[in-house]
């Protein structure tokens, strides 16, 4: 079982963000980390290879040219190898043009199948992964809950609101994962001092055919107008007593303001 | 004396943590924040070793650290090893002295162990299927370790073993136990102990009591005792009549573990005071912003920082054999155990009233804080070890 993971970094949100003069993320200014969403998606990956006793797990991003150190956490948990597609010109790209380049990386690998997180931490689109598929022609499980290869096939519980529908596909295919595929492992200290020795290949527009002229940030479709920071939250109320005592105090919380 | 005696006088070793270091050290210490912390004060609470952590240091390889690649290891210097017992010892010394145990009782195998025996054991210590002791401490022979009265007596192909052992950290949990024993008691003294692995469960082994500790209140230390136990002749490490200077090399690799665990507690003691400086609101304001606060925040970073420096100085020196590796273990351990008890009690200080409760985790720092400045050979035996050679070098 060949598997591509799509993966990204993201600005660690434990710290305060800072915004370009486009208002965009300046990604530059912040350490980079791994999608946590991401992390759940390689999770799922590696427990297939694991499970089929043979395969590779290649990292797929699109990202600024200082991404590698936060994908070194996805290969220390155990990912084969990766590629990176940066170019200067992606600087500001929108979600079209991710799209597009990662279905363009894409066509250049081989795989059975083609695992993403279910959004980023950053942007929050959560279309990419559909976008992708799309493009590349590729059957599309989203919000799987449990991810099942068969003979040449695969099947995924994709979460609905009263349970899950089963659905099947031909295998190559693109699932979207979702948390409900277990807890992603923490990288071993074998696989850190491991995953110094990988290979991430880098990839520029033109190595995945395109032309920076015609996917670059400058053919962005989508610009930020305007920024503003959340509002502050308000003085919270803890209730420090035994659970049932506590339970009647939230409920009559919650009917006092018509939320129950 | 001349110039030129100078840097025989004082040697030093410049330390800088590699890329590899950072990325291991960074991942222990995410564990420890995310899988070891929220467990430390149920572990002192219960007093109960942490079994689960156990295997979780097994499964990350943090227990295989110390050892040969050939083994299943990964082949760490002592720089790493102590990042990882310091990162652990932040979250929880209880945690970090499992990884500081492990080592310190698998270095007579790893520095005096032939080729057979390091390929009997290392395996299944590498791989935390195994855990290990060093049992050289009883009644009457604590800070002079010397004073060994146990027995080993040739029979045959074996040594038996009869003898009391005490304060034996992980005693009652090891699968091995490191041992030292009188095998020539008409020998000079530091010249008759020899060094045995005993495998435990044996016949006439058996557990005494489990000693009730001020601190670090989930590592069990036990009282062991041997009764007859017999251990085949292939269990003896180094010759007869090397144990002492066995154990003796062991420290000089050991006591930078201890300094590591007291710069983790230290520091981990400091972050919570730092904290809570900014969120306590005394007289309208942070207590941070209060300068009496300020000067304690800012003389426990300077206890921890310079403990830490000479900590990761020892460990390079000690690896590239500059200077003598006992008076870098003694230094390490004694300004760090130190740093530790100071900075651990001014966090108790920080926090006022509420350090002293069980509700913050400061104060079980300060009592874990004070057995490094006991362990593995007490702050005045640290001096002792350091002015000695100071003298020596002299000579």
């Amino acid at each position: 079982m060949r598997i591509v993971v799509l993966v990204k970094p993201v600005p660690d949100t434990t710290g305060q963000e800072h915004l370009g003069p486009d208002l965009r993320v300046d990604r530059m200014a912040d350490p980079a980390v791994l999608n946590a969403n991401d992390e759940y998606a390689l999770e799922a990956a590696l427990k297939l290879r694991e499970a089929a006793g043979e395969g590779t797990v290649t990292l797929l991003t699109m990202a600024p040219a200082h991404a590698p150190e936060a994908l070194r956490r996805a290969l220390a948990m155990g990912a084969d190898g990766g590629v990176l597609v940066t170019d200067p010109a992606l600087e500001g790209a929108d979600t079209l043009t991710t799209v597009r380049v990662l279905a363009a990386a894409l066509a250049r690998l081989e795989y059975d199948l083609v695992l993403a997180g279910s959004d980023t931490s950053d942007g929050g689109a959560g279309i990419v992964g559909a976008g992708v598929a799309a493009l590349a022609g590729l059957p599309y499980l989203s919000a799987a809950a449990r991810i099942e290869p068969t003979a040449g096939r695969v099947r995924v519980h994709r979460i609905s609101p009263t349970g899950y529908d089963l659905l099947e596909a031909p295998l190559p295919a693109f699932i979207v994962a979702t948390q409900a595929l277990g807890e992603p492992r923490y990288p071993s200290l074998r696989g850190i001092m491991a995953a110094r020795a990988k290979q991430l290949d880098v990839w520029s527009l033109v190595d995945v055919g395109l032309d920076p002229a015609s996917v670059g940030g400058a053919q962005s479709t989508t610009r930020v107008t305007a920024t503003r920071q959340p509002p502050a939250r308000e003085a919270t109320r803890v209730i420090h007593e035994p659970a049932a005592v506590a339970a009647v105090q939230v409920a009559d919380f919650l009917a006092a303001r018509r939320l129950i | 004396m001349t110039a030129s005696n100078q840097p025989a006088a004082y040697p030093s070793a410049a330390y800088r943590l590699t890329d590899e270091q950072r990325a291991l050290r960074d991942a222990v210490r995410s564990l420890a924040r995310d899988r070891v912390a929220p467990r430390a004060a149920e572990i002192d609470r219960s007093g109960t070793f942490p079994t689960d952590l156990r295997e979780l240091l097994a499964t990350q390889d943090i227990l295989a650290l110390p050892f040969p690649a050939v083994y299943g290891g990964l082949d760490a210097d002592l720089l790493t090893i102590c990042l990882a017992i310091e990162e652990l010892s932040a979250a929880c010394a209880t945690t970090g002295l499992i990884l500081a145990v492990h080592e310190l009782a698998s270095l007579p195998i790893l520095q005096s162990g032939s080729e057979a025996q390091q390929a009997r054991w290392l395996p299944d210590l590498a791989a935390g299927r195994r855990l290990i002791a060093f049992a050289l401490t009883e009644a009457g022979a604590g800070s002079d370790a010397g004073a060994v009265a146990m027995r080993a007596r040739r029979d045959g192909d074996e040594y038996v073993l009869d003898g009391t052992k005490r304060f034996i950290s992980h005693g009652s949990v090891a699968d091995l136990i490191v041992v030292f024993a009188l095998t020539d008691p008409a020998a000079e003294r530091y010249r008759n102990l020899s060094c045995f692995v005993v495998e435990v469960p044996t016949p006439g082994f058996s557990i005494g009591r489990l000693e009730h500790k001020m601190g670090l209140r989930g590592s069990p230390t036990a009282e062991l005792l041997f009764d007859g136990v017999r251990v085949p002749a292939d269990g003896r490490l180094g010759a007869e009549g090397e144990g002492f200077a066995i154990a003796m090399r062991t420290f000089e690799r050991s006591r930078p573990g201890i300094a590591a665990q007291a710069v983790g507690i230290a520091q981990g003691a400091l972050d919570v005071a730092t904290r809570y400086a900014t969120e306590r609101i005394q007289f309208g304001r942070p207590i941070g912003d209060q300068q009496l606060v300020q000067a304690l925040l800012a003389d426990m970073e300077a206890a921890t920082a310079s403990a830490r420096a000479l900590l990761y100085t020892a460990c390079t020196a000690i690896e590239t054999g500059e200077g003598d590796p006992a008076r870098w273990a003694a230094l390490c351990k004694l300004v760090a155990g130190d740093a530790a008890m100071r900075v651990t009690t001014d966090a108790v200080q920080v926090l006022g009233g509420y350090g002293y409760l069980e509700d913050f985790p400061v104060e079980r720092m300060m009592r874990d804080a004070k057995v490094t400045q006991l362990y593995e050979g007490t702050q005045q035996i640290q001096r002792l070890v350091i002015a000695r050679s100071m003298l020596a070098a002299q000579g």
